[in-house]
């Protein structure tokens, strides 16, 4: 359905995105995750048609985006980063706008948006500027479907928003993507990415990796193992001095990716030793973000030497 | 044209839900025309003067006293010598010193001819001209009446020609005749310049552009559905400016209103595709304020509208051949004072269409729904 190759594009000099290739197929849920700057909009704003690429093409739906601009706009439905609607104009205007340049009457589409926009049924006549941010996301996702669109681009739409308006945007992704629209979604937030059906890690302008999530934790070649202790400060660095591995804390534990095997029970010992008492080691399974951050890591050493 | 539709009244409610539009909309013309008309008259009154008399004699006085009964003259007093009567102007005491040399009546009346000496201060150069077409006057009616009186009969054979003054179209020179026009064209062009070239920029601050951009609407719907909305408000300032011009000051609408309307018509594309041009160029709300200010700013010095294009030196009134408030200045006097009609006109509702159809064809062009 789209598809990416070998695209290029620079700011002032400075590449933003190189030699970026891959496919995303029909009806798919698919996530471009990556920290800020990676080039995730870069990317999708050349798919959008409102970006020119410097080299490679974009095709979206077999149209080449720059030359089929037309039919592009006419069937992808997009949602940038920053809420674009008009903030002094209501509800119910905002989307009778969209689906007035689309050229669609609201009734035709209604089921598509039929889930999301209850919601805001209620705040109808209020200005979209008056909005909470988890309302404003939902009205901004019902103007981007109001005709239908082939492709649903959404860029980064959980940035800010809370873990429940979070969770409940993903759970209405999934219904969009069980009535047939295909999404492309960019995040920040690695823990989305097992929400996906494929993701595309994506750092410095390029992709590190394009897979399933089981794919990806699959590839996982380390051995990870989760660390619990209340002094988490203290174990990392015990753990850094002992080991030249990564090791990072999530939440309430370590993680440590050794490319060896070694031995929890010792490993309990030697950090008791350095005075952290209440720990305790132990071999866990590696998640999608610990295969993220051991892939971006080892890239950016890779890069560095070079 | 249903989509155009729809951007239309999208736009209108926009701009009626803004706040600060009504006030915009109704007080400023208000303000403008009212403050405007009243503070910048040229007519000077009481200019200020002072004399150093060092003759004394019958023929000075007589001339002093044509200057005391002058009603644009107010007398500050007399120095004792010419160093005084300077310091008098340095100080600002007077805009004007009038000195009569020792001998003046001597020479007079042997020579037939003296000499006196009038110092303008002339750091305001348009008040020093007016002081001293004034004083000269009086002093070409006191030599009238000199050689009257010592040639004994009125002296026909040496002033043949009698100059009469009228003033054509403005009878009374009613000062407020000329800038009630004036200021309306500047009116209609503030409002129209201003709301359109903040417009499109808006968007483009607040994010709203990028979704435009991806929707498959034209961008000359787009950029008609923008504009349409401040032309026709600008049309409305026009038309209620020109009701508070007819009931406070009762300028003479002598040519035809239609016309005139027409004019601006035209006239209106232009400064709002400026004003587009410049949104389409500028990144902030800020860059195209400053823009709009620097192109009002100019254009409303150089036309004409406070100093006479005539007075400007020949190269800089060439430039107000490309100075679209000119044209509006000149063509809203001329319909409303002179009665002008299309034909005297023609040439200006040419050159106006022209600079439409640039513009607005740069404005379109520089819009770019892609970067």
């Amino acid at each position: 359905m789209v598809r990416y190759e070998n695209i290029g594009k620079s700011y002032e000099g400075y590449p933003a995105v190189s030699h970026i290739s891959f496919e995303v197929g029909e009806g798919e849920l698919f996530g471009l995750i990556g920290p800020d700057g990676a080039g995730k909009s870069t990317l999708f704003r050349i798919l959008t048609t409102v970006l020119l690429p410097d080299e490679g093409h974009c095709f979206f739906d077999g149209h080449d985006v720059v030359k089929d601009y037309k039919y592009v706009r006419r069937n992808v439905g997009y949602m940038p980063g920053r809420f674009s609607l008009y903030q002094d104009l209501s509800v119910i205007e905002n989307l009778e706008f969209f689906a007035t340049i689309f050229q669609t009457p609201i009734e035709e589409n209604y089921d598509l948006i039929k889930d999301v926009y209850k919601q805001l049924k209620p705040f109808e006549d209020r200005r979209a500027g008056a909005l909470s941010g988890g309302m404003k996301q939902k009205l901004a996702l019902s103007c981007a479907l109001i005709h239908r669109p082939k492709v649903l681009v959404l860029d980064e739409p959980t940035f800010g928003v809370d873990a429940v308006s979070r969770k409940e945007f993903w759970d209405m992704l999934k219904n969009l993507k069980s009535k047939g629209v295909t999404i492309l979604v960019s995040t920040p937030y690695m823990d989305e990415a097992s929400l996906c059906d494929r993701v595309a890690l994506i750092q410095n302008g390029q992709i590190l990796m394009v897979d399933t999530p089981e794919g990806i934790i699959r590839r996982f070649d380390k051995r990870m193992y989760a660390i619990q202790t209340q002094r988490i400060y203290q174990a990392l660095n015990a753990l850094q001095e002992m080991y030249d591995w990564q090791a990072y804390s999530f939440g309430q534990e370590i993680h440590l990716y050794a490319p060896e095997t070694i031995d929890p029970s010792s490993l309990t010992d030697r950090l008791k030793a350095m005075g952290i008492e209440d720990v305790s080691v132990s071999l866990g399974e590696p998640e999608i973000e610990d295969c993220f951050m051991d892939l971006m890591v080892s890239s950016n050493i890779a890069e560095n030497a070079e | 044209m249903r989509i155009l539709k729809y951007l239309l009244r999208k736009e209108f409610q926009q701009i009626l839900r803004d706040r600060g539009m009504l006030p915009i909309i109704f007080v400023v013309p208000v303000f403008q025309l009212v403050i405007l008309t009243y503070a910048a008259d040229f007519e000077l009154k009481n200019i200020k003067y002072v004399i150093v008399d060092r003759d004394r004699s019958q023929e000075s006085e007589r001339l002093l006293a044509r200057f005391n009964s002058s009603k644009n003259f107010h007398n500050m007093g007399e120095r004792t010598d010419f160093k005084d009567g300077m310091e008098a102007l340095d100080r600002n005491q007077a805009t004007l010193l009038v000195r009569i040399p020792n001998g003046f009546s001597r020479d007079l009346q042997k020579e037939k001819n003296a000499t006196i000496m009038l110092d303008v201060n002339s750091i305001d150069g348009q008040a020093a001209s007016l002081s001293y077409t004034y004083a000269s006057e009086i002093i070409r009616k006191f030599n009238d009446e000199i050689a009257m009186e010592w040639n004994g009969l009125p002296q026909k054979a040496s002033f043949p020609v009698e100059v009469k003054t009228r003033y054509w179209f403005n009878p009374e020179m009613e000062y407020k005749n000329l800038m009630v026009p004036g200021i309306l064209a500047m009116l209609v062009t503030m409002v129209g310049m201003f709301l359109s070239s903040m417009n499109v920029v808006r968007e483009k601050e607040i994010g709203t552009i990028e979704q435009i951009n991806v929707t498959p609407v034209s961008k000359i719907a787009f950029l008609t559905g923008k504009l349409t909305p401040f032309w026709i408000l600008s049309i409305f300032e026009l038309s209620f400016g020109l009701v508070i011009g007819k009931l406070l000051f009762d300028i003479p609408l002598s040519g035809s209103l239609g016309l005139l309307y027409g004019f601006t018509a035209v006239y209106l594309l232009v400064i709002l595709g400026l004003g587009l041009l410049i949104s389409t160029m500028a990144d902030t709300q800020q860059q195209a304020m400053f823009l709009s200010w620097f192109f009002m700013v100019i254009f409303i010095l150089m036309s004409g509208l406070f100093t006479p294009i005539e007075n400007m030196p020949v190269w800089a009134q060439k430039l107000t051949l490309l100075n679209p408030i000119a044209y509006i200045v000149k063509v809203i006097r001329a319909v409303l004072l002179k009665g002008s009609t299309f034909a005297d006109i023609k040439n200006d509702f040419i050159v106006m269409a022209g600079f439409a159809v640039v513009i607005l064809s740069m404005a379109v062009y520089n819009y770019k729904k892609r970067a």
